[in-house]
């Protein structure tokens, strides 16, 4: 498999080539820098992504409260999660990092609360 | 079905001007409009200004209702607190063939008993107004011509007709009308069936389609769109006056004026459009507005716009305002050909309209208790210090600042929603007490207005509409 | 009318108003107060659910609200006081005194001893750009968007396009895409982005939303609700080329087309302002032209990062706290701040030098994207400090730091040039 892979470690954007299968990389072009290189080979092989949404809670005053995933989850599962937290409401009060799912979608993550619910 | 004496169709200015007129009699009167909100079409897109009437057409119907109405607006403004000043209009001279017609313009004026124009001298003009063109050679001063919050005007004739016994029936469009012995007898709606032995027809774009209905459409009405734009209250370059181009013989040109809100309204556009709906701006209007505005006024700074709008003026062709009774549609009364002076005329054709259905057989008797007066929603940023502080204390809403670009209140805007013909949709507040019209243009108070409309009205906020049906902010909850 | 005093009030609780609080309160103790009209405090990243905050203020990842959370935390550790459901109406800079609305105490009057502004900014919008059609609903700028959606639970579109790749746009069109709605396309007038590279990569490319650069719409369709968009790509002139022209239907369209100090206030009051910035003139200090009125944050001049905000903003507490004590270095000279090759403005744009040398940075920002370029700030032909960068881009702040002892004229310009080219 190929893919170019745009660098985010810094602003200059590196368009990064990399070519293989999972954790076996054949070949790795473009990088600038080690930090790169790095970034690269996760994005290749692993790519992870901070999910962030809201989740409903019960308080009329505060519809929604934002959460996060307490771990960066796998890309591929971004939409199963989504689907997992729509489902959830959150009960008043909440405070901030209040564990809401444990280990949504079979992924060890968490979603957590970033505020606070009174 | 609804019973009633008069049916007048269209809430515009004049519509709501016969209506309010009317509910001085004993007469029972019901306004029909297929809009969410009174303030038509052309009423609600226009550039705000009471004319005198200083260059129609000497003779015409149009010059004696426009000439008339002018002086009347004094007395108005005050009984119904509609914001209104007699600010004055320019129209400078920039080639020689523009200086030489100024006579004629002088005693067109006259013709039409306008007698207080004045001649400026180069001088005079640029010290009236120091933004002009130096290259200036004199002018004309025409000092009634004055500005108006032209919704507030609107707003203002039908809750005061309203409160005087005047039902409106709006989102209600009309489908039909039915005679009965050579005379109008039912008017078929969207919202049901009016019987009625009265019909007054200010339908203004859609004056054609009503007068069909009667068989009467010996006329047709075309769109003639004007687009504008709306300069921020900061602009770096403001007028004093309304600046008026000395009109050649196909047009009557692009003016610069101030609002009565303290704006700058810089427009129109004249197209004639195919389409009776297509109240769209286009890049080529807007920049035609800027290069003919720029040779009056070279440093107006257009991108300091906060809106561009088009207005939608009735084309009557052929031309001409006319005022119909028909020997074969007994007690129907058809007004057409109301154009860019509407607004101006609207309430001298209130009471021409009036004089026309007594003509026709309409027993029109004074009420005894007619309220002639109406109080406009109190306006947070307007008062003194202790006025703020007491009317908070009364009304704690006015103490929470919703649009912060006008400073508008959530007690007015509640109060906007709540009151007689009240505001239903975003734009009818907007119209209403100006949330949304400042800079930010509903960015930061939109959310917060969807909120407090369909709070008070006790609707989901997904029925809450910008203006006609169909127009909803948001599709639902999302979670 | 309630009167209020304090050392420093501060109008606006967002990232800009709590860092400088924080930093005002830790430099004197005094009385410290921060007005903010919304219910609660956080300003704008109370919306900004997202991550990507903190990155080189805290060093580690963090969302919005997480960010505000740990200044308005440390604020109200340290006893900063907070005026809520208040909207400022007035200032009167000379007086030290601001008039404020507020629901509970009816009119209030705040007289401070030094008063900073963190007011932030708001969007442009559809007419700032003057965007040719008509005037349906579902027209929303971003942040509007972002609002509805993110703390009002309402959605506000099915088939949602987007015009402008700012931040906010791009992360709005990652928000619509996790809530269920189909990003059809994300139009961009310039041949460059406008936001971040990781917003790109993140909020576009990981659900393959197209961006189209060189592209503006034409024409928005429909009377009721928006049924859709014409879009063509532009030439140099950025004019549309009308055989490029396509067609989309959509029932939203979001704005990301820049953002605008909120000066109304400033202005008022008649501090100086920049006409490129559009917010107060500053200096080191972010002190305006009036010598009691600091400012910081968006209200300044627009940040791409919060955490460039928070570094500002906790000069201008710290600095306005010395005000209030009468402690703020005694200004021998004022040297102002050129914009040269490359740099559309200089933040501050002067420098009060005083006896005593001090390191002073300046932020900017560059006219257009280069690579392999020195970054100059001199005075005359004398180099007060220079550093390469690779690339520089103008949706990215840019700095520079120096010492003021070394400061000998009466101008310090700064420049971007191409590497081996400087004079």
């Amino acid at each position: 498999m190929k893919k170019e892979i745009i660098c985010t470690v810094c602003p200059i954007g590196c368009h990064i080539a990399v070519e293989g299968e999972g954790d076996n990389i054949i070949s790795m072009e473009g990088y600038g820098c080690k930090r790169g290189e790095q970034y690269a080979h996760a994005e290749f092989a692993h790519p992870v992504r901070i999910l962030t949404t809201t989740v409903k809670t019960d308080s009329e005053k505060t519809p929604l409260i934002p959460v996060r995933s307490d771990k960066p989850v796998p890309k591929e599962k971004i939409m199963d999660c989504m689907a997992e937290i729509r489902k959830c409401l959150a009960k008043a009060p909440v405070g901030v990092y209040d564990i809401l799912i444990e280990d949504v979608c079979d992924t060890g993550v968490n979603i957590v609360a970033t505020g606070a619910v009174k | 079905m609804v019973k009633t004496d008069v049916v007048v169709i269209g809430a515009g200015a004049v519509g709501c001007a016969i209506a309010r007129e009317l509910s001085k009699y004993k007469v029972k009167v019901t306004v029909v409009d297929k809009r969410d909100d009174v303030g038509g079409d052309a009423s609600k897109s226009n550039s705000a200004i009471i004319h005198t009437g200083y260059d129609a057409a000497p003779g015409t119907l149009e010059s004696q209702l426009v000439v008339a109405a002018n002086p009347m607006y004094e007395q108005l403004t005050k009984d119904l607190d509609i914001p209104f000043e007699k600010i004055g209009a320019i129209l400078p001279a920039f080639t020689d063939e523009q200086f030489e017609s100024l006579p004629a313009i002088k005693e067109k004026a006259f013709k039409n008993h306008v007698y207080d124009v004045e001649y400026l001298s180069k001088k005079e003009i640029l010290e009236k107004e120091p933004e002009l063109n130096p290259e200036v050679k004199g002018g004309l001063f025409i000092p009634r011509e004055s500005i108006i919050d032209p919704f507030v005007l609107v707003q203002a004739l039908a809750e005061n007709a309203n409160e005087n016994g005047v039902d409106f029936m709006l989102n209600t469009e009309v489908i039909d009308i039915k005679m009965e012995k050579g005379a109008v007898k039912e008017v078929v709606t969207t919202a049901g069936i009016i019987e009625t032995s009265y019909i007054i027809n200010a339908a203004a774009l859609h004056c054609d389609d009503i007068a069909a209905m009667v068989g009467k459409a010996d006329y047709k009405v075309m769109a003639r769109r004007g687009q504008f734009y709306i300069l921020d209250k900061n602009t770096s370059c403001k007028v004093r006056n309304i600046v008026l181009p000395i009109p050649t013989k196909i047009t009557k040109g692009k003016l610069m004026t101030p609002t009565i809100h303290g704006n700058m309204l810089v427009g129109p556009t004249a197209e004639d459009l195919p389409d009776k709906e297509d109240v769209s701006v286009t890049t080529e209007g807007l920049d035609s507005i800027y290069t003919d505005v720029r040779k009056m006024i070279p440093e107006v700074n257009i991108r300091d716009t906060i809106t561009q709008y088009s207005g939608l003026r009735p084309n009557r062709n052929p031309e001409g305002l006319h005022v119909d009774i028909y020997e074969d549609v007994k007690g129907y009364v058809n007004l057409s050909g109301v154009r860019s002076t509407g607004i101006t005329l609207s309430v001298a054709m209130a009471k021409y309209v009036a004089e026309k259905l007594k003509e026709i057989g309409c027993e029109l008797a004074l009420k005894d208790d007619f309220k002639a007066t109406r109080k406009g929603i109190p306006c947070f940023h307007e008062m003194s210090v202790e006025e703020k502080e007491s009317i908070i204390k009364e009304n704690p809403l006015y103490g929470t600042v919703i649009c912060r670009c006008e400073t508008i209140t959530e007690g007015e805007i509640v109060e906007a929603i709540h009151r007689p013909i009240g505001a239903k949709t975003i734009d009818a507040v907007k119209r209403r007490v100006r949330a949304g019209m400042g800079r930010c243009q509903g960015g930061f108070c939109g959310p917060k207005v969807i909120e407090i409309l369909a709070r008070e009205l006790n609707l989901r906020t997904d029925q809450v509409a910008k203006n006609l049906e169909g127009s909803y902010m948001v599709i639902g909850k999302n979670k | 009318m309630y009167n209020l005093t304090c050392d420093v009030a501060i109008i606006g609780g967002g990232p800009a108003g709590l860092s400088a609080a924080v930093a005002a309160k830790k430099e004197s103790g005094g009385r410290v107060l921060v007005i903010e009209r919304d219910e609660s405090i956080g300003g704008i990243l109370q919306q900004c659910i997202h991550p990507g905050f903190g990155l080189t203020y805290f060093k580690e990842e963090l969302t919005g609200p997480e960010y505000a959370g740990r200044f308005a935390d440390e604020a109200k550790e340290l006893g900063v006081e907070f005026l809520l459901n208040s909207m400022v109406l007035d200032m009167d800079e000379r007086a030290g005194t601001v008039t404020c609305v507020n629901r509970e105490y009816g009119m209030t009057a705040i007289t401070a001893k030094s008063i900073i502004l963190a007011m932030g900014c708001r969007e442009r919008t559809r007419a700032n750009i003057m965007i040719p059609g008509s005037r349906p609903a579902g027209v929303y700028t971003a942040g509007s968007a972002q609002r509805l959606v993110n703390r009002q639970n309402e959605m506000v579109g099915k088939k949602v396009v987007i015009l402008g790749s700012g931040d906010i746009g791009m992360i709005m069109a990652r928000r619509m895409t996790l809530e269920g709605a189909k990003v059809l396309a994300v139009i961009e007038l310039m041949d460059y982005l406008a936001g971040l590279t990781r917003n790109k990569v993140q909020c576009l490319d990981d659900f393959e939303i197209p961006l189209y650069l060189s592209h503006t719409i034409t024409k928005i369709e429909g009377y009721q609700r928006v049924k859709g968009v014409y879009f063509a790509k532009v030439d140099e002139n950025k004019k549309p080329i009308q055989e490029t022209e396509q067609y989309i239907e959509c029932d939203t369209i979001l704005l990301s087309v820049g953002l605008i100090p909120e000066n109304e206030l400033t202005r008022k009051a008649l501090i100086d302002i920049s006409s490129i910035t559009n917010g107060p003139k500053v200096n080191q200090y972010m002190q305006t032209s009036s010598e009691n009125v600091f400012a910081c944050g968006n209200v300044v001049h627009v940040n791409d990062l919060v955490d460039n905000v928070s570094t500002e903003s906790i000069k201008a507490g710290k600095f306005a706290a010395q005000y209030a004590m009468n402690t703020l270095p005694k200004e021998e000279k004022a040297v102002e701040n050129i914009a040269g090759e490359n740099v559309r403005y200089l933040c501050p744009q002067s420098i009060s030098v005083s006896p005593e040398s001090e390191k002073v940075s300046l932020y900017f920002r560059v006219l257009h994207p280069d690579q392999n370029v020195k970054i100059i700030a001199r005075d005359g032909d004398k180099v007060l400090a220079s550093k390469k960068r690779i690339r520089v881009n103008p949706g990215e702040m840019e700095e520079i730091t120096f010492n003021t002892g070394y400061i000998s004229g009466s101008s310090v310009t700064v420049e971007v040039v191409k590497e081996g080219q400087e004079s």
